[in-house]
């Protein structure tokens, strides 16, 4: 509880409609008589969680939260406005002041300015599109790097929508209808807004086995197969079900982790926007093997077509039984709440994403404790992202041993790729694990453009560049990690030696900057001395010796002492590149960088 | 009441140390003699551990860890001055010292020089390093707020809310660099839920929040700490026995404080503790 | 409580008890510092009732806040007790063994059904009903009070009222449950433990106990009254019959604080000789025919004062007080030897000591112990005694440590002395906010951002059904008075109630419109309870609502 303190400004009729539509209408004060009122910690802790689907709400009615709204939306859910102003302003696409542009502007135009998009003409398509008189927003990653130069309209008085979204599946997932495909057997083949042709093509199988199996011969199946997660650390599946799975006496949690942010990566969109059941089917099957009641999907904010997809799974789930009491038969209560996010890369971290879900600035948590057991609301969680979910419906199906017959020892399983940058065929593709960096290029067609390949970048801006001697390379866990790559969230994103790698790092380090979410000083401070360090290169061509000295000291203070995986990556795409040369070759004769120790 | 203490045994910079279950290592290394420099940290408050300049090696984690919020393991093996800790407290301090007007963060200052952090490296022929630049805001008669010497510690947020007072008037907003201890829509202070206790003040390392009474005296050039006195003694206002630090200087009182180990207050007083003693001396009572 | 004056429980006891009941009490504005122990419990769980007619900005943090009727009190909770009893859910083995008078008691709360206190009261039954269950069945539970239960004429009977549900539940003695007043100065307490009060000497002795008047004496080397001496209001009343015709007043403003104060001020006036030692020139001063200035107890005094959980703590002089201004010891002993009667010149901790060898509570505090322990809590009878957490623990002793059980007192609702009439249609309750202080003569030396000002809170549609807009000039009239004030609007009043705080007298004089009627046992003046009219003021002067900052020029603060 607080002082609750609300300010002069009231909302109009539209702010309060819209916040109605958004959170209905909540009870954290309930006035039941004059002389009788309820309210209080516990209803206010209950409710702040509707905060940012309430902010969403507003931002949606008038293309920006008012104080007016602000302080209606406080009074509603008894959140301090001090509290809420912070929640707000820590989200890219929500604004606290009022646009000048007139309100009849039915949506302002996100145009994607990260490394895909820089380099396939974007700012033309800035220029043409202000031109045209549309309101253009200059946004990081969209997620839509197979087709850049990529677009998000956020709508104002109307939904959301991607101009994009019309293209056919064809153009995003070029092994479309491949029977050897294992994850992405229903894209492009299965209507993704019906359940009935889901279930047709073997949707919920796996679910029903599951419950056959029992949550404990589920979770060994997990850990057997050796599937990790594929967000980028690669942590073993079957250790967090089973972590979750022991807690008891408190409720638990599994969330689908859909922020998919890392500039280059759009592969869960793609399996969201065309097999959502089986994003649902899956999480219903986390919360059946660790005893979790409740599941949250947090998807990023500019993913329309993905959480339509996914509302209209839900609600199709929910009608058969699928979901809620006794759902598909289990004998266990489960259900499932989607949460959208409002534009910030650092809510893909686990800790984060549960700050921001609960209500709060979306500010990771040191960890110890970890999430499975002090996660979503300090309580037992597990979290994975939709293409581990997705795993373990085979798993469960066919069983550990079949799994393992894919890719190798220690990197067993198929793996989704997002590749990108200057090939002919950019798109979503599964191959399995050990198929080398080369063969992945050569499935994306012949480069684009007259140059010859210079670099790739892996695991997107949080992870390294490779050279072109790095095409024999097999895209595994421990061969990555053994060049001193990484895979990441599965980027592939290709530059030829025409593209101006100078102007690429620039907005790497700028994109870090500004996605620093602020809370530790060595990632707050240290992304914007990386990036006066770039913008210097970029001006200069080379480095002063003293700055040269501050290029590792920076970057180790980053990698040592911030709290989360944005600090401790910060540096990485930087530095690789540095040791590549690929600064000083765009360059003419830069400085010459040390070699990586 | 009764607490059964369970000890941990653990090394730290090879000093073999015990210490009861649940103590952080900031504090076992305290036990051990050894001093830990920190920022936003504080007896009163719950460790955010935002500042990193309290991080230590523990082998076997990858990152430093910060040693305010980590409690100890048994058996776990602490370096509190090896080069990555030495580097990554240097650059914090330095990062710090680059981005705002630490002058009035005397302890900082010392730690400064202990690690040879030299903030201003980062600017170059050609490239001035950003820093956060603010004036003050004067808004009333009790506080003034510096942003400009703002490290963004976290500690007058737990104060306001969650650790304190349960008022919320500030919060941080925004993010990354542009990140700023705030009301909502920057509203001034007496239009915010202020009730001014003072709390902030109270806890902040560097002087970005602080009494009028000192910035004024400061900028007279009348702020002489060196001949300040502190009294402890008990607030009048209430029955609840309060622990007041009065901060004297030419035998009258300059500021009020309160100890951060009292069993009462824990640090926090209201606003007639912390701002209702100038009756004490008006120009009526001479 | 059961035989000494003082909370039954420490400040640490709220953080982890699981239900408070908030009675009478804006603790959040009048104690800020122990509402930040109480918000600590509500973090770790505990839930909190507000009963006040006020919602009050305490009441705001309950989870469930229950607007009685000003001055029925006694109502609700005997109807909680009748609640707890009728479902079985009151403390049998407690009562039989700790307790006496329960079947009386049970008797007497018959008739306060839930549905009989919502008449009564005016809140709803089942709220009643379910603070009954919550209180009964939690394993901890704290009854925290203020001025809201002692300022009526019937003062001990309220709280009594609600140490009856503590031995209904056998929620005191214990760790976590207890009751607890919460004092308004710094040494409310300390006085009272100190014998300041008329019936008492040091460590709550009694005058009429021959064994401690004997042991008074032979210290004090005189002899002693052995009956009572007078309260506040019997002075007064001694003053009317002009049986009082000197008064010396020790750091008191009567002539702003008392209830139906003009009347107060005319009986000072009467007077034959005034002596008022005081810090600064309040409104009783100027009426004074000696004035002795004073030195600050808390900052230019050496000493100590008692807390709210019977911690005392020493006070120490920072700064040295201005011009003719003495500490109080030095006046007083300098007094007595006018008077005749050498006292020398005991330094504080001298008469510490004194203290310590008279009062058993007090006797193992040294002042050295004062020093490097913080404080100590009452009772301290040794110096191995670390002092007490909370009282009564004697209760769940086997053999009750050789006391007497303790006694269930049957009270009954009155109701407020002055009843609404047609004449005088609304309540009028007083209070206190956050950045003041009961008459302002402190609190109005600084320059509070947050003032909330002079002004009398009005609920929307009683403003509505007046004509009245906020910020309008009224005047409030009671049988006793009347007063010029602006009008608030305020949501958080019920219909039919008004508020004012009384800080500011030199703007407002609130207490000429408060009752002087009195509790016989406390002798407390229903300061919460006055029947008012409010009425359009035609000729609206603007009006300053905050005193001026600057203390120079404040109209002398009363």
């Amino acid at each position: 509880m607080a002082d609750l303190f609300i300010g002069d400004d009231i909302a109009d009729e539209i702010e309060t409609a819209a916040v109605k539509a958004a959170i209905g209408v909540p009870t954290a004060v309930v006035r039941e008589t004059e002389r009788l009122v309820y309210g209080g910690a516990n209803r206010r802790h209950d409710h702040r969680h509707l905060l940012l689907p309430a902010l969403h709400g507003l931002q949606n009615a008038k293309g920006w939260i008012s104080p007016g709204g602000l302080n209606h939306v406080c009074e509603l859910l008894q959140v301090p406005p001090a509290e809420a102003y912070g929640v707000a302003t820590f989200y890219e696409m929500f604004r606290l002041d009022e646009p000048d542009h007139p309100s009849e502007v039915a949506h302002v135009t996100h145009v994607c300015v990260d490394a895909a998009c820089q380099i396939a003409a974007n700012e033309e398509l800035i220029a043409e599109l202000e031109s045209n008189g549309e309101h253009v927003h200059r946004s990081p990653c969209l997620g839509q790097c197979e087709r850049a130069p990529a677009q998000f309209r956020q709508g104002i008085g109307r939904p959301d929508s991607v101009p994009a979204d019309a293209v056919e599946v064809a153009r995003q997932i070029p092994q479309q209808g491949d029977p050897s495909l294992r994850l992405l057997r229903n894209v492009g083949v299965v209507d993704p807004t019906s359940l009935d042709a889901y279930r047709a093509n073997g949707g919920y199988l796996a679910l029903a086995k599951a419950i056959e199996m029992g949550p404990a011969e589920v979770c060994t199946a997990v850990a057997d197969s050796g599937l990790s997660g594929r967000g980028g650390a690669a942590f073993p599946t079957g250790v967090k079900w089973r972590a979750v799975a022991a807690e008891r006496g408190r409720p638990k949690h599994v969330v689908a982790n859909c922020d998919e942010s890392e500039p280059g990566t759009f592969k869960d969109r793609i399996v969201m926007e065309q097999d959502p059941f089986a994003v649902i089917e899956s999480l219903t099957l986390a919360g059946f093997a660790t005893g979790a009641e409740n599941g949250w999907i947090y998807i990023r904010g500019e993913y329309p077509l993905a959480t339509a997809r996914l509302e209209n799974a839900v609600i199709q789930a929910r009608e058969a039984g699928l979901l809620g009491d006794d759902a598909a038969g289990s004998g266990h209560h489960f259900d499932i709440e989607i949460r959208r996010g409002a534009g910030a890369y650092i809510c893909g971290e686990e800790t984060a994403l549960f700050a921001s879900l609960e209500g709060f600035r979306g500010e990771p948590r040191s960890k110890p404790p970890f999430p499975t057991t002090h996660g979503l609301f300090r309580e037992p969680t597990a979290i994975n992202n939709p293409e581990t979910l997705i795993n373990t419906l085979g798993i469960v199906l066919h069983g550990a041993e079949d799994y393992r017959s894919r890719g190798t020892e220690r990197s067993p399983g198929t793996k989704l790729l997002c590749v990108s940058g200057r090939v002919s065929e950019p798109g979503l593709y599964e191959v399995e694990f050990g198929t080398t960096l080369g063969q992945v290029l050569d499935l994306a067609g012949p480069l684009t453009g007259s140059g010859t390949l210079a670099a790739v970048l892996m695991g997107g801006a949080a992870g390294s560049f490779v050279g072109p001697d790095a095409l024999d390379m097999p895209l595994t866990l421990e061969d990555t990690r053994e060049r001193g790559t990484t895979l990441g969230s599965g980027v592939v994103m290709a530059f030829t030696d025409e593209i101006d790698m100078t102007g690429v790092l620039v907005r790497i380090a700028e994109f870090f900057k500004n996605e620093s979410c602020g809370q530790c000083v060595p990632c707050r401070v240290g992304t914007v001395r990386q990036h006066e360090t770039m913008v210097q290169i970029q001006a200069k061509g080379s480095l002063s010796a003293q700055r040269r000295s501050l290029v590792d000291d920076i970057a180790e203070v980053m990698v040592d002492a911030s709290i989360c995986g944005l600090g401790h990556t910060a540096a990485s795409a930087v530095n690789s590149a540095m040791d590549l040369g690929l600064l000083s070759k765009s360059n003419g004769e830069g400085p010459q960088f040390r070699e990586r120790s | 009441m009764t607490v059964t203490e369970v000890s941990v045994n653990l090394t730290i910079n090879g000093q073999a140390v015990s210490v009861p279950e649940g103590t952080s290592i900031h504090k076992a290394c305290e036990s051990a003699g050894i001093e830990t420099p920190t920022l936003c940290w504080a007896e009163n408050l719950t460790p955010v551990n935002v500042c990193r300049v309290c991080v230590v090696e523990v082998e076997g984690s990858r990152a430093l860890v910060p040693s305010c919020a980590r409690a100890v393991e048994d058996e776990m093996v602490v370096q509190t001055d090896s080069p990555r800790v030495r580097h990554s407290r240097k650059m914090v301090l330095e990062f710090l010292g680059s981005s705002v007007d630490l002058s009035q963060a005397t302890e900082l200052a010392e730690w400064m020089r202990h690690y040879g952090a030299d903030p201003d490296r980062y600017d170059q022929p050609g490239l001035v390093a950003e820093r956060i630049s603010e004036e003050p805001k004067i808004q009333d008669d009790l506080y003034i707020r510096d942003y400009d010497k703002c490290v963004l510690c976290y500690k007058c947020v737990e104060a306001c809310g969650d650790d304190a007072q349960h008022t919320y008037a500030i919060a941080v907003s925004g993010r990354g660099f542009d990140a700023r201890i705030s009301t909502e829509f920057d509203t001034v202070l007496p239009d915010s839920a202020c009730v001014y206790c003072g709390n902030c003040i109270g806890v902040c390392p560097t002087g970005a929040i602080q009494f009028k009474t000192e910035f004024d005296m400061r900028a007279a050039g009348e702020w002489r700490p060196d001949e300040q006195d502190v009294t402890t003694t008990v607030c009048s206002f209430c029955g609840v026995g309060c622990n007041l630090e009065l901060h004297t200087q030419d035998d009258r009182i300059v500021k009020v404080t309160s100890p951060a180990d009292h069993s009462v207050t824990h640090g926090h007083l209201c606003i007639k503790g912390r701002f209702g003693w100038q009756y004490v001396q008006p120009p009526t009572r001479k | 409580m059961f035989g000494a004056g003082g909370g039954t429980s420490s400040y640490e006891e709220v953080e982890e008890t699981d239900v408070v009941l908030l009675w009478g009490s804006n603790a959040r504005e009048a104690h800020p510092i122990y509402f930040h122990h109480l918000l600590k419990g509500l973090d770790n769980g505990a839930r909190m009732y507000s009963v006040d007619p006020r919602r009050t900005s305490s009441s705001k943090f309950a989870d469930a806040w229950l607007g009685l009727n000003v001055g029925t009190d006694i109502a609700l909770a005997n109807a909680v007790g009748r609640e707890i009893i009728a479902a079985g859910l009151h403390n049998t083995d407690f009562i039989a063994h700790s307790t006496q008078g329960f079947e009386h008691y049970k008797a007497a709360v018959e008739q306060y059904t839930l549905e009989a206190a919502e008449e009564i009261t005016g809140v709803p039954a089942h709220a009643i009903r379910e603070l009954a269950h919550d209180y009964a069945t939690a394993d901890t539970a704290q009854i925290l009070w203020t001025l809201g239960i002692t300022e009526h004429h019937n003062a001990v009977e309220n709280v009594l009222s609600l140490c009856n549900l503590a031995l209904l539940t056998g929620h005191v003695g214990r760790w976590g449950s207890g009751l607890v007043p919460l004092r308004g100065q710094n040494n409310v307490q300390g006085g009272g433990d100190m014998g300041a009060l008329p019936n008492k000497f040091p460590g709550f002795q009694d005058v009429e106990d021959p064994v401690a008047l004997a042991k008074f004496e032979a210290a004090y080397h005189m002899s002693l009254p052995n009956k009572p001496g007078l309260h506040l209001t019997l002075m007064f009343e001694a003053m009317e019959r002009g049986e009082i015709k000197g008064l010396y007043v020790i750091g008191e403003n009567p002539a702003d604080s008392e209830a139906d104060v003009a009347h107060a001020r005319k009986l000072l006036d009467g007077l034959d000789i005034l002596v008022v030692q005081d810090i600064l020139m309040t409104r009783t001063a100027e009426m004074a025919d000696v004035v002795l200035p004073a030195a600050v107890g808390w900052a230019e005094s050496e000493g100590t004062v008692t807390s709210s959980e019977r911690r005392v703590q020493r006070v120490r002089a920072a700064v040295s007080p201005p011009g003719e201004a003495r500490q109080d010891t030095d006046i007083i002993g300098d007094l007595a030897n006018r008077l005749g009667v050498d006292w020398g010149t005991p330094t504080p901790q001298d008469l510490w000591d004194e203290l310590r060898s008279l009062s058993p509570l007090h006797a193992g505090m040294s002042w050295e112990r004062l020093e490097s322990e913080g404080g100590l809590q009452w009772p301290c009878r040794d110096s191995d005694d670390p002092g007490s957490a909370f009282l009564h623990g004697w209760l769940w002793a086997d053999d009750l440590e050789g006391r007497n059980p303790a006694s269930f007192s049957a009270c009954h609702h009155e109701g407020p002395k002055e009843q609404l009439s047609d004449e005088f249609p609304l309540r009028l309750t007083t209070g206190r906010a956050l950045d003041s202080y009961n008459t302002g003569v402190q609190s109005g030396g600084y320059a509070s951002p947050i003032r909330y000002g002079a002004g009398v809170d009005v609920n929307p549609a009683d403003a509505a059904r007046l004509g009245l807009g906020d910020g309008d000039r009224v005047r409030v009239c009671s049988p006793r008075g009347s007063v010029e004030t602006s009008v608030r609007i305020q949501p958080d009043i019920p219909e039919g109630l008004t508020f004012t705080t009384f800080h500011f007298p030199e703007l407002v004089d609130v207490n000429q419109l408060t009752n002087p009627e009195w509790d016989p046992r406390s002798g407390t003046a229903e300061f919460k309870a006055a029947a008012v009219r409010i009425e359009p003021v035609e000729n609206q002067r603007p009006e300053q609502l905050t005193p001026s900052t600057d203390p120079a020029t404040t109209p002398a603060d009363g």
